[in-house]
């Protein structure tokens, strides 16, 4: 496409923009800027609790330690298929875009998934919050419990930097997605809410959780309705910035939550 | 990569056509300012009215008013909460840079409209509807909160608390999480759109002050409101959820809450990170104009120009240092309390340099005292008057003292309050012709300036006494406090004069929109002045600069240039050849 090509020798009725490049990428970097911050304050309130709570436990097993391995692992391969993705909208691949781009979203979901699961795990055997209700028919972990009882900060800020996290990635599967497939995007992530909100059972957080795909798909019906456009290279690699930054905090979540509070000796 | 001729494709749309699109959801900057302008103005006069309702309560707290019956105690408090969080969050923020700074910033840079005309709009029908949020705490059951606008925990955490403790708290932190993610939206635009988009020849150091105080106002809340809204989502989980993060063992009337291990010390590192950015998000666009205007009605150029752009970088940089000083009282070491001690007074430079530019300007120009001219002057004033109190505060062992009195309630008044309003009056009567047309009357502009400067001092020098006298803040019943006792007829009087003065805004309130049908009509330069909006129509076309993209070859502030035809040398024309 014409527009893309370099062509900074053009006088041009603007001044020279910062590194001379286009307004959403400084649009997405800012965004992350700020995003990194309220990542901050949570990370901050973390180790505050951590710090000021005398005998912060570690009670995540293995099990536990290989599940958010392998979430890593997903993380990280959605990164590399993300980074050719952009690479095929430069090329102007469009097929080979569209299939990275979707490759990158099913790992993110392969996360996703595999992340409310282990949260459902943690819950049922008592690493909860107060407010999350009782899971039905299943044996409380002793340890757990005694965890939640004892050191109500411990689950807090799991669920609470780990869920703002799942939030984050969630939304980027919505954001690769409307990149991808724009409007035919909209029904599938309706019927991707009507699964996660009809499978999964009522008193599970993330029954209620699943409203944000229907939120989400309101919010990108309304901007796809005012800014009716084909997506071109620029969209993705913005898409991309963003999606890698959430695969960065989870790079500081994953050691800071699960590995130091691993119970390996 | 992307050019810029595809930046400028991408950032053009068509006028839009019909009601809905044009006036409601209107992509249009212009539009877009007018709305968070008209949406600040009626924030005003709410938080206005429960300020006037506080007055009355403060020296008759057991009358009973006309509709609203006798103001409780803990209705003092809902009220104080209220005032407080619509008059930061939906006037201080909002007028100064979502109104006036969507309003101009584009069309001084030379621009079309912002970068991102959606999240534009999105922008501001997200604070609209954090407003409309926030007025519905006045109507559920138990009320509007009453944790204060700094809502601090354990208070604000516990449901049990007190009376709008309830769901009206739970919609007052919905509202300011709504607020930020607005904020943030906002702050986003407005630096995209001064990196990106400036005319051709308009050099950062070319730009107005007005721009560089809006930018600089962007990248605190850019960085500040992240912050509290990780803190609001935090505090709604206390609430909500059961967590702990700002709630220690405690109990209320006797229960133990059920809560434990949180800090109450986390709250106010949280809140006061964006709150004191915060301070400055509402003084910093008042500074950028107030330095325009002195600079235009004194036909010369500012004084120190780069020093006024350093300064102001350096007040927004120092500004996320200094959070602690509010946290004085909270039994931090003396030795933290003296690093933040340091860095607070560090501010007084910039903010030194920034007043002796301002006199300077002033110093020996041919002044013309004009309605936006004397609110600039009013405002230095202010500015001052409110910032000597900074350095007492400023200083531990003096704080904890006046910490809990009415002396801090002066400072902040003058110097967040009073003085941002002052810039906001200032801009308004500045600007009007350029945004309906008309001039705004001279002389009702200037009796609202004398009687709302005389009356604002006369409101808040009395309260420096009354605090150095220790009459406590958050007393709702100061008539019953024995030691404050001979004081009340200061209170009385501070009572009087804020009736005075609310009065007297609504000559502003009359003048506005009488003027936008009756006043003068305005030419397009009424002020002769030399920045890009004057160089267009009025009010501007719905691209700015009716389909040109304008050429700056000169400085904002060109006026009495020696050889120049007129006064004056507008941005836009022939390049002034400088003798060196």
């Amino acid at each position: 496409m014409a527009d893309s090509v370099v062509s900074q020798d053009i006088p041009s009725v603007y001044e020279p923009s910062l590194f001379g490049t286009y307004s959403k990428k400084i649009g997405m970097w800012l965004f992350l800027m700020s995003d990194s911050l309220t990542f901050g304050a949570l990370l901050y309130a973390y180790s505050y609790g951590r710090i000021s709570t005398a005998g912060w436990p570690t009670p995540f097993h293995s099990a536990s330690i290989i599940n958010a391995t392998i979430m890593t692992a997903f993380l990280l391969t959605s990164s590399l298929t993300m980074v050719l993705a952009v690479r095929a909208s430069v090329q102007h691949d469009a097929k080979a875009q569209t299939l990275w781009l979707l490759a990158t979203m099913v790992c993110g979901a392969a996360f996703v998934v595999l992340h409310g699961k282990e949260w459902s795990n943690l819950i049922a055997e008592g690493l909860t919050l107060p407010m999350f209700p009782a899971v039905p028919g299943h044996e409380a972990n002793a340890e757990f419990a005694n965890v939640a009882k004892s050191v109500p900060q411990f689950p807090s800020t799991f669920f609470t930097l780990t869920g703002m996290h799942m939030l984050h990635v969630t939304l980027g599967i919505v954001y690769l997605g409307v990149v991808a497939l724009r409007r035919k995007f909209i029904p599938v992530l309706l019927v991707l809410w009507l699964i996660a909100w009809l499978g999964t059972p009522a008193y599970s957080p993330f029954h209620y959780g699943s409203h944000v795909l229907l939120l989400a798909a309101i919010v990108c019906g309304i901007i796809l309705w005012l800014k009716p456009k084909v997506y071109d290279s620029s969209d993705v690699e913005v898409a991309g910035l963003y999606w890698h930054f959430v695969d960065l905090v989870w790079m500081f979540i994953f050691p800071l939550v699960y590995l130091m509070s691993a119970r390996i000796l | 990569m992307a050019t810029h001729e595809f930046a400028a494709q991408a950032h053009a749309h068509a006028a839009p056509q019909g009601f809905i699109r044009k006036w409601i959801f209107s992509l249009d900057h212009k539009v877009i300012g007018l709305q968070y302008f008209f949406l600040a103005l009626t924030a005003v006069l709410v938080g206005m009215f429960l300020s006037l309702l506080m007055r009355i309560h403060l020296i008759w707290p057991t009358v009973p008013l006309p509709l609203l019956g006798e103001i409780k105690p803990e209705t003092y408090l809902s009220l104080l909460t209220m005032h407080g969080t619509i008059m930061v969050f939906f006037v201080l923020t909002t007028a100064p840079q979502g109104g006036f700074g969507n309003y101009f910033l584009p069309i001084q840079i030379g621009a079309p409209d912002m970068a991102f005309p959606v999240l534009n709009m999105l922008s501001f029908w997200t604070t609209f509807l954090g407003f409309v949020v926030l007025l519905a705490a006045f109507f559920v059951t138990g009320g509007a909160p009453l944790h204060g606008w700094t809502g601090y925990a354990p208070l604000s955490a516990l449901q049990s608390a007190g009376p709008g403790e309830g769901l009206g708290a739970d919609l007052w932190i919905i509202s300011i999480a709504i607020f930020c993610i607005g904020a943030l939206m906002g702050a986003l635009n407005f630096i995209t759109t001064t990196l990106d988009m400036r005319a051709k020849g308009m050099t950062m150091m070319r730009m107005p002050l007005t721009c560089w105080a809006w930018f600089i106002t962007a990248i605190l809340g850019l960085l500040a409101f992240g912050v509290l809204l990780s803190a609001g989502i935090l505090l709604l989980m206390d609430r909500n959820l059961g967590t702990s993060f700002f709630v220690p063992l405690v109990t209320v009337n006797g229960q133990l809450t059920g809560h434990k291990g949180g800090s109450p010390l986390l709250w106010q590192h949280l809140f006061w990170f964006f709150g004191h950015p915060e301070v400055y998000i509402a003084i910093l666009p008042a500074m950028g104009l107030c330095s325009q205007l002195l600079s235009v009605f004194s036909r010369k150029p500012i004084f120190g120009y780069k020093a006024m752009v350093y300064a102001m970088l350096s007040i927004g940089f120092l500004g996320f240092m200094v959070w602690g000083h509010h946290m004085f009282m909270s039994g931090m070491s003396p030795y933290t309390a003296f690093a933040f001690s340091i860095m607070t007074m560090a501010i007084g430079v910039p903010s030194a340099i920034k007043t002796f530019n301002w006199l300077g300007t002033l110093w020996r120009g041919k002044l013309r005292f004009t309605s936006p001219m004397l609110f600039a002057i009013g405002f230095v004033s202010l500015f001052v008057t409110g910032g000597i109190s900074g350095p007492f505060l400023a200083q531990p062992v003096l704080d904890i003292y006046l910490h809990e009195t009415y002396f801090v309630i002066a400072h902040f008044h003058l110097i967040m309050g009073v003085a941002s309003i002052f810039g906001i009056f200032a801009a308004t009567y500045y600007w009007f012709p350029k945004m309906f047309g008309r001039m705004m009357n001279e002389t009702l502009g200037k009796l609202h300036f004398w009687l709302t400067f005389v009356g604002a001092y006369a409101i808040f020098m009395p309260m420096h006494y009354y605090g150095m006298a220790a009459g406590l803040r958050r007393y709702s019943q100061g008539t019953e406090v024995a030691w404050i006792q001979h004081l009340l007829p200061l209170q009385k009087f501070i009572t009087i004069a804020a009736f005075v003065t609310i009065a007297s805004q609504f000559i502003f309130v009359f003048n506005l929109f009488w003027s936008m049908k009756k006043g003068k009509k305005a030419s397009d330069n009424p002020w002769e002045a030399t920045t890009l909006e004057w160089t267009t129509a009025t009010p501007p076309p719905h691209d700015n600069f009716g389909g040109k993209t304008p050429v700056v070859r000169n400085g904002p502030y060109e006026y009495s240039v020696p050889g120049a035809s007129r006064d004056f040398v507008m941005q836009s024309d022939e390049e002034i050849k400088k003798k060196h």
